[in-house]
């Protein structure tokens, strides 16, 4: 594609599939190779570490009615703001993940400026599970996350809120979001939840996406 | 990589259905001719493929045309069918996470193996700056078939006039060389094509030249070419366009309004 200026540019296609990684064919020794480059400089493994791991008891699915899910740094700072203390919540569990954008690491002791992503119990309701999740989880690791996040929850009657932001600026509306009255709040939810939902569902056609939407 | 079928319990039967699927391909061409058709032929929901293999995505519903259907969850790959025409169709609403696109069309084709699907018919499209000389006069539509589609369908495509994909040499400047199947900006349409072939599967694919833009007269190009061959709507010659419904997901494709202030 040619720009204004004249010059030739490769111009980013919605086809989503880049050419080299749809040409190059595979042997399987390319493969092997790839395989163990990416586990040892990439390592995109997440690990899902839950204080009573430590103890080296069996793992059984913890009971959970509620969990909360806060994501991104706006909706963590939120919880942190007006919901936990140390009096009324503990710490049970971490993720530790690492991706171009952000690294956590197993330590429960964190500043509100870093990347991390912990599990806090209600020591009153041990059933009632919240999760402030400040890093940013890469695409390829939003399934992994789910399911290890998940697979150690036993899931019946299991009530799940998600917190999270976006910019206004991607809100897609028939008038300018420049005349839009923000922050405001919009949600989504499933057939099977339902009780009253505070504020107006989302409407067409705006989405949501990564560890949200998965 | 679970593929996964959610909605009733009873598993719907696909025994000798005509799979519609659209590849990931530039313009999204072959999507949009997929929303066109599950929103005109209003089909229903039957389930989704739960993977890792898609970026996750997840909306209301795309389709709605009232308040009281537009609050279900649409997520990035679901399944929707039309029993009375046999047809099952599968829409993918994400790009592919790097380096998952092999797996996931391994898994969608055992799937239509054990679905017993008939045939599989794949929208896709190409760039049109690739192509040669002799494309770039008359259509821009083009198919394909795999062998065993190949004999039983082969005629009609005679019979519409249909132009075959052409193949393009492997080494271009060196005159002997092999000529290959070359679909470039077409997504996952020629790993799908080449590995039904040589799995027996019954696959046709359709395609257009076309390039990024507003890619929606494309698709009813598209869907209307599809529609000469499976007929899903009754086509008077001078107002096919009308007769596609348009999803209400299509508003604001192109970004909000714009604020007075800046004239």
């Amino acid at each position: 594609m040619a720009t204004f200026f004249g010059e030739v540019v490769v111009a980013p296609s919605r086809a989503g599939l880049d050419e080299e990684e749809e040409a190059r064919e595979e042997t399987p020794e390319d493969r092997e190779i790839r395989k163990e480059i990416e586990k040892k400089r990439y390592r995109r493994e997440i690990d899902v570490l839950w204080t009573w791991q430590a103890g080296g008891c069996a793992e059984e699915p913890l009971v959970c009615s509620r969990f909360i899910v806060a994501i991104g740094r706006n909706a963590a700072a939120f919880l942190s703001s007006f919901i936990l203390d140390s009096v009324c919540w503990e710490v049970v569990g971490v993720v530790k993940l690492w991706n171009e954008w952000c690294r956590t690491s197993s330590t429960t002791n964190v500043l509100p400026t870093d990347s991390f992503c912990l599990f806090y119990r209600l020591i009153s309701d041990p059933t009632v599970l919240l999760c402030q999740c400040s890093c940013y989880v890469a695409e390829d690791q939003q399934f992994q996350w789910l399911e290890k996040v998940f697979g150690s929850m036993q899931k019946k009657g299991l009530q799940v809120t998600i917190l999270s932001t976006c910019p206004v600026a991607d809100y897609k509306t028939q008038e300018s979001t420049l005349t839009l009255v923000s922050p405001f709040l919009k949600a989504l939810k499933t057939k099977e939840f339902q009780e009253e939902v505070c504020c107006p569902l989302l409407e067409q056609p705006n989405i949501v996406r990564d560890l949200p939407a998965a | 990589i679970p593929c996964d079928r959610g909605g009733d319990s009873a598993t719907p039967d696909f025994k000798g259905f005509t799979l519609l699927m659209p590849a990931v391909s530039v313009g999204n061409v072959g999507q949009l001719a997929i929303d066109l058709v599950i929103s005109t032929l209003d089909m229903t929901k039957v389930g989704y493929f739960y993977t890792d293999c898609l970026v996750p995505m997840v909306g209301n519903n795309p389709y709605a045309t009232a308040e009281e259907n537009s609050t279900e969850l649409s997520i990035n790959a679901e399944v929707y069918s039309l029993p009375s025409k046999k047809l099952v169709v599968l829409q993918i609403r994400s790009p592919f996470i790097k380096n998952k696109y092999r797996p996931f069309c391994e898994t969608l084709l055992s799937w239509v193996k054990s679905s017993k699907c008939a045939r599989v018919v794949l929208l896709s499209s190409s760039h049109a700056y690739q192509r040669d000389d002799e494309q770039l006069l008359g259509t821009p539509l083009r198919y394909l078939l795999t062998p065993d589609l190949e004999k039983a369908v082969g005629g009609r495509m005679k019979e519409l006039n249909w132009k075959e994909m052409e193949k393009v040499a492997a080494y271009p400047g060196i005159s002997d060389t092999d000529k290959v199947l070359h679909i470039p900006g077409g997504g996952i349409t020629k790993l799908l094509f080449t590995e039904s072939c040589s799995e027996g599967i019954q696959m046709a694919v359709l395609l257009k030249f076309c390039s990024e833009g507003d890619n929606i007269p494309d698709a009813f190009v598209l869907v209307n070419y599809l529609n000469e061959w499976l007929q899903l709507i009754k086509s008077e010659v001078s107002t096919v366009q009308s007769k596609w419904k348009i999803p209400s997901s299509w508003r604001l494709l192109f970004g909000n309004g714009l604020p007075p202030a800046l004239f």
